[in-house]
């Protein structure tokens, strides 16, 4: 065991995954001498080369494009996208070419490329370094979308990804790089399309990914002192759904709220608002609530701790689907 | 063999009327055979499109993107490739997938729709048809970083158009190339036309003149002149295999025919031009040259149209008998490892579908 932050057990994966196969790449702008910007592939370059961690030209396009082009040579790309903001000059080759070259060559194409994005905001940061774009690509068929939340799954995750056949959006909560937790170096994970149960609880479910999940536990253990039994999923997967996890906690609890960064219109809650009353409708004691980002930009910074979902607004939630 | 007479900027090996001239850079000694072979690929890729088109016409394909005009452009670059180079297309290059071995069938059922691709773009090196305007340049220049890190005696060649250049994925393609020295061929076709728009709405100057800035040469060659477009291609595969980075060819052509068959061109350009081109018909000056100078008798010229006329035949039963997918064939091949959702969808769709079965 290792105590390691979030942003050095990506690092710790992305080390193992190169270890393990001479055909996996890190792409980017900045991944080389300085690491990333969060410094997630520090020193790859120094003990891998220039020729597997590559410090890319400034243009987003051409990271995804010629990422696809190295795939397409039988190499694994790990791409960085430096912030959440500045995904959209990449999102045409993600959306028209990544997601859909494996399904225009009827399988003889596979593409694993990996697109690392850290997301979501709660760093003061200033405009289009903050935001949780992770609706746009789960209604992409041809995606693989996952969200880690903590340092262990980091760790696995960032490797189950790379070894995937398919491409896969990688999430990274931007705000727990710095989040420490003990990890074991070779340890399997879930499965890369499985859901985590965080807590178990009895009276309502909590469903969050990526950055929510912590706030969700600290809603959780705070609403225990009120006597409220509240279990957290972590979901780890945005598309595919583990809708078998999410639907046997709801089924026990009768009670759901599911929490993102991102604005709640829209967003993947309200897909996981319908599966959940498609699924547990008889069991079901209050209508799914959701807890998110407001239908504005993400604003100045001075102001995110309002637009963030905190621990009194999820609590709130909690209240309010104890009113029905 | 005579002097030089074209413009100096445009490399030109064959005249409009036949006439072998010289070039101080670029020059192809190609035998008598290698000639017949050049036209006969001419003629047989002119007689799949003209087949296509018809079959378009008669509602067997939903559209069709004639390379009408084209073909010496394609043929000549096609035929500079070795089998361990890798060809990246738009939508139209018929004749460079002729060229690669591609069975003209597989281009059909892109256009029919029964698939959105399909062929094993590994099998010959031609990778798939692609739709979006420039992206796959940036395709073909991450596939020569591999090369280079494979250490392969390889290069890359892509193709697209004149409209193509004002993209962002083209540009940055450009600076990737310049910046890792890739081996990569830009290929671009420059036939005056972006379906309505002519070149002056893409560029304020000529389309090879854009590498210079990007650090790599520029050539225009006479993209009707299959032999200059073979030499000139031929040489910038060659410079890019032995680590001399990418090159830019503008081939300077013509697109004869609409942008596709959903296109009507006479709204926005006039009879005349394309009477002037028709002058400088791709296939007309081998012929003229073969005929010129007793490389080929009418016997030949015979027996290659006749040849053109069983191709377009069979691929037009091959066309008619392609069997539409079956519907659960839209969930096939959309993630390569199992994906719960799809698996749910599938299902779904199947027990919907099996509903049917028996009713009236």
């Amino acid at each position: 065991m290792t105590t390691l932050t979030l942003a050095k057990a990506l690092n710790e994966g992305l080390r193992a995954a190169m270890d393990a196969d001479s055909k996996v790449l890190v792409m980017g702008e900045d991944v080389g001498k300085l690491g990333g910007v969060f410094r997630v592939t520090d020193g790859l370059q120094k003990d891998f080369g220039e020729d597997r961690v590559i410090d890319t030209p400034l243009a987003e396009s051409g990271i995804i494009g010629t990422a696809i082009g190295l795939a397409l040579r039988g190499y694994r790309p790990v791409c960085e996208i430096q912030f959440d903001g500045f995904v959209f000059p990449a999102a045409d080759q993600i959306i028209t070419q990544l997601a859909k070259m494996p399904l225009r060559s009827l399988g003889k194409i596979k593409l694993p490329v990996v697109v690392r994005i850290p997301c979501g905001g709660g760093i003061g940061a200033v405009e289009h370094h903050s935001e949780s774009p992770e609706s746009y690509f789960t209604h992409t068929a041809g995606l693989r979308v996952v969200a880690c939340s903590n340092p262990v799954d980091a760790y696995t995750m960032i490797q189950d990804a790379v070894r995937c056949d398919d491409p896969v959006v990688f999430f990274e909560p931007k705000r727990r790089y710095w989040d420490k937790a003990d990890v074991e170096f070779g340890a399997p994970g879930l499965p890369l399309d499985r859901a985590r149960v965080a807590r178990e609880g009895d009276d309502v479910t909590l469903v969050a990914y990526g950055p929510m999940v912590k706030t969700c536990l600290e809603a959780a253990a705070a609403a225990e002192e009120d006597g409220r039994s509240v279990g957290v999923i972590d979901l780890r997967s945005l598309n595919p759904l583990d809708m078998p996890v999410v639907r046997d906690a709801v089924n026990r609890t009768g009670r759901c709220v599911v929490v993102h960064e991102a604005p709640v219109f829209s967003g993947l809650g309200g897909e996981i608002a319908a599966r959940v009353t498609e699924q547990c409708f008889y069991r079901l004691e209050a209508p799914v609530l959701r807890v998110g980002g407001f239908s504005t930009p993400y604003p100045p910074s001075r102001l995110e701790d309002h637009y963030l979902p905190d621990l009194d607004r999820i609590l709130e939630a909690v209240d309010r689907v104890f009113g029905y | 063999m005579t002097a030089p007479t074209a413009p100096p900027e445009l490399v030109q090996l064959l005249t409009p009327e036949g006439e072998r001239i010289e070039h101080p850079d670029y020059d192809i000694d190609l035998t008598a055979e290698e000639v017949r072979s050049l036209y006969r690929d001419l003629v047989l890729v002119r007689r799949v499109d003209l087949e296509a088109v018809a079959l378009q016409r008669q509602g067997e394909l939903g559209l069709w993107a004639s390379l009408l005009g084209q073909e010496a452009a394609q043929v000549g670059s096609g035929r500079a490739l070795t089998d361990a180079d890798m060809a990246f297309p738009t939508y139209r290059e018929h004749g460079v997938a002729w060229c690669r071995g591609v069975d003209p069938l597989h281009l059909l059922g892109l256009f029919r729709g029964v698939n959105h691709g399909g062929w094993d773009p590994y099998e010959h090196n031609f990778h798939l048809y692609t739709i979006v305007i420039g992206s796959q340049t940036l395709h073909s220049v991450g596939y020569a970083m591999g090369i280079q890190r494979d250490g392969a005696e390889a290069a890359t060649i892509v193709y697209f158009g004149d409209g193509a250049t004002s993209q962002g994925d083209v540009n940055e393609a450009f600076i990737w190339a310049s910046v890792f020295n890739a081996p990569v061929v830009f290929f671009c076709q420059n036939n005056q036309w972006a379906i309505s728009e002519p070149l002056e709405k893409q560029s304020k100057i000529p389309l090879y003149k854009r590498a210079s800035g990007f650090g790599f040469p520029g050539i225009r060659v006479d993209g009707n002149d299959v032999f200059a477009c073979l030499a000139v291609t031929r040489a910038a595969l060659r410079n890019a295999r032995e680590g001399q980075g990418p090159t830019l060819v503008e081939a300077f052509t013509y697109r004869m025919g609409a942008h596709t068959t959903s296109d009507d061109p006479t709204r926005y350009r006039v009879a005349d031009e394309l009477e002037a081109w028709k002058l400088k018909d791709p296939i007309e000056r081998v012929k003229a040259y073969l005929f010129k100078n007793q490389l080929a008798d009418q016997e030949f010229f015979d027996k290659i149209d006749a040849e053109a006329d069983l191709l377009g035949k069979d691929l037009r039963a091959r066309c008619l008998a392609l069997p539409d997918p079956q519907p659960g064939a839209i969930f096939d091949h959309v993630y390569a490892e199992p994906h719960a959702l799809l698996a749910e969808e599938r299902e779904q769709f199947t027990t919907y579908l099996a509903g049917f079965e028996g009713a009236q």
